[in-house]
């Protein structure tokens, strides 16, 4: 196992129970990422897209095999080391934002930080700091009602990279986005992705943001059956 | 911290919700010490009223005396030992003699007790001093109920009928000089009170009597044979038993009120529980432990009875003071209570009262909102973040 790797799956299988039958979700993934990665596991749905995100975030476990983020095996891991890997190092981005309603915008954000020690206005810099990064510094009071749904994403992404982590996960961010509002959303991981040197790891289907990888996996019935170094294409002129 | 300030958070943005349950529960506040304050006053009146108007600091019993038998009325009676007598003389203490009689207030027959008292005692606050009147006939005083009963009032004439200490019958009338209103039933029914010395005469039993009430605050009471020192906590006994009963009875009821407070918190909580799964798992995903959440729940049920306990304190305080000052007029049905009570009861409302009845609400509400919450401890993140019930 290589050091320099920030996450490493070796041979990770996932199994669900079905019923009476069980479910391979994952069959033998063996997967790298170094730091400052721009990838995403590519396939259909049932392909185990969410579930190899759920097991690198320490939401799941494997069934077989291991995966180690950032030092940390993720199988041995209790409750509450999986929860403190999550707090420090990961971000989640989610195809339903995941914003909570009752909170405005500020305190949606302020919300990753409560739980890291820091104080009011340390926490305040922050917010407003990955505010003016998703250009949503002027919404600071609204709700997430008040906001349109690339709005709502830019919040979930500021929420996200507010505590700077090393790696963020991000689960089909564009599935509930029009075009437009799904480039904005790119483009603003692509630049933050090169400012802050984090690693995005994407679940997808969509073109559109297979468009701006500079690496696809793609994934089918469990099982890696590419792995590539692709250059992003970004918008484009005609996407 | 943190918890405490998301718990408020989510409260205060879940809007209505909330203060349906803030206000069922600070009704809950205020009713239960509404409640409690009445009893209280309730066993303070008829404490104060029966040491008031009988028992003052407690009593000498002659020791066949058994206010529960009247049978024993006819040997309850001595010459008062000189140690008694002293706290007599020094007006430290009054004698009471009682005997049992006939009276026949228009040509009915009813029997009663017939109780001398010095007219210018101090003692107790019975208005002997009306005894003092001279008439032809016995003075003698009634209470209300005793007028209501026998349709007797003040300036009418009643023959009374007794057996003297030899067992000789003797009648003679009496004049009812006043009428006294008083709460303390003991006082008043089926007992008519005339001159301590003319019920001497009458039934010869010179110098003799039945129980002596000593003054209030009477330190280190004489050691007297064949008489029987009754504390004042031993003459109360039976109304404070008697408030007691009834304020576990009473407390079914607020019992039931904080019943349904619970369940709407409970409600609350399962609900919330259904509704934000994917909000517990957004927090999981963002690093908060099963057992912070847990706490954020359970916070975030508890802090309904901080608020409630706000909101019982806004409309509450002005309302219980205003009770405390106005009373409550009791009706007259009440009277067969047993209770010694004025015409309205002012209740009275502790620190303790307060202070308990809100921890108590406030502990309960927390072991409410905590139980459903557990459910969290076996949710799994990735079924959580898909908002699946299980």
């Amino acid at each position: 196992m290589q050091n320099s790797a920030l996450i490493k799956t070796q041979d990770l299988v996932k199994i669900y129970p079905v019923g009476w039958k069980e479910l391979v979700a994952l069959d033998h993934v063996s997967l790298e990422f170094q730091t400052g990665e721009f990838a995403g596991l590519v396939g259909p749905s049932g392909s185990g897209k969410t579930t190899l995100l759920n097991i690198v975030g320490s939401l799941d476990t494997p069934t077989k095999g291991d995966a180690v983020v950032m030092g940390k095996k993720i199988s041995s891991l209790s409750h509450k080391q999986a929860a403190a890997l999550r707090k420090k190092h990961i971000g989640f981005i989610f195809q339903t934002f995941n914003l909570l309603p009752v909170y405005n915008v500020y305190e949606n954000v302020e919300i990753s930080l409560l739980l890291l020690g820091l104080t009011h206005e340390e926490r305040k810099k922050k917010v407003m700091q990955a505010l003016e990064w998703v250009k949503l510094a002027d919404r600071v009071k609204s709700r997430p009602a008040q906001l349109s749904g690339g709005q709502c994403q830019r919040v979930a992404i500021a929420r996200a990279v507010v505590k700077e982590p090393a790696i963020i996960l991000a689960d089909e961010p564009t599935a509930n986005l029009d075009a437009e509002n799904s480039y904005n959303i790119l483009e603003t991981m692509v630049d933050l992705n090169k400012e802050l040197d984090t690693t995005f790891i994407f679940a997808t289907h969509d073109e559109k943001v297979i468009r701006y990888l500079r690496r696809k996996i793609t994934l089918f019935d469990g099982r890696v059956t590419k792995d590539e170094q692709v250059t992003p294409q970004g918008k484009g002129e005609n996407p | 911290m943190t918890l405490f300030k998301l718990a408020l958070r989510n409260l205060l943005g879940a809007g209505l919700r909330t203060w349906l349950n803030v206000v069922v529960l600070s009704f809950s506040f205020v009713v239960i010490i509404w409640m409690q304050g009445v009893l209280k006053g309730m066993n303070n009146q008829a404490v104060t009223s029966l040491v008031d108007a009988e028992y003052a600091g407690g009593q000498f019993w002659h020791e066949n005396y058994d206010p529960y038998d009247p049978l024993s009325l006819q040997d309850a009676h001595g010459k008062l030992p000189d140690e008694l007598k002293d706290l007599v003389e020094k007006e430290k203490a009054t004698p009471v003699l009682i005997i049992q009689g006939t009276a026949y207030p228009e040509g009915r027959m009813t029997t009663l007790l017939i109780k001398g008292i010095d007219p210018d005692q101090k003692i107790i606050s019975l208005p002997s001093f009306f005894l003092n009147e001279k008439t032809g006939e016995i003075p003698a005083v009634i209470g209300n109920r005793m007028s209501e009963n026998t349709g007797l009032k003040a300036g009418d004439t009643v023959t009374l009928r007794w057996r003297d200490v030899n067992g000789t019958f003797d009648a003679r009338d009496a004049l009812i000089v006043q009428v006294m209103r008083t709460t303390v039933q003991s006082i008043d029914q089926g007992q008519i009170w005339i001159p301590l010395d003319k019920l001497r005469e009458l039934s010869d039993m010179e110098e003799e009597a039945t129980l002596l009430i000593v003054e209030k605050n009477i330190l280190d009471p004489p050691q007297v044979n064949g008489w029987e020192f009754k504390s004042l906590d031993f003459l109360v006994k039976d109304i404070t038993q008697l408030v007691k009963t009834k304020t576990s009875g009473s407390s079914i009821f607020y019992v039931i009120l904080l019943l349904l407070a619970m369940l709407a918190i409970f409600d609350t909580q399962v609900l919330s529980l259904f509704r934000r799964k994917k909000e517990i798992g957004t927090l999981m995903a963002m690093g908060f432990t099963r057992a912070k959440i847990i706490g954020l729940f359970t916070i975030e049920g508890a802090m309904h009875a901080v608020l409630a306990a706000l909101v019982a304190a806004l409309y509450g305080i002005p309302f219980l003071i205003w009770f405390a000052k106005t009373g409550w007029p009791i009706p007259e049905s009440m009277d067969s209570y047993g209770f010694a009570l004025g015409e309205k009861i002012f209740p009275v409302y502790g620190a303790g009262l307060v202070v308990g009845t809100t921890l108590l609400i406030l502990l309960v509400t927390t072991l409410v909102s905590y139980l459903p919450t557990r459910k969290i401890a076996k949710l799994k993140p990735t079924d959580a973040l898909r908002g699946k019930i299980s």
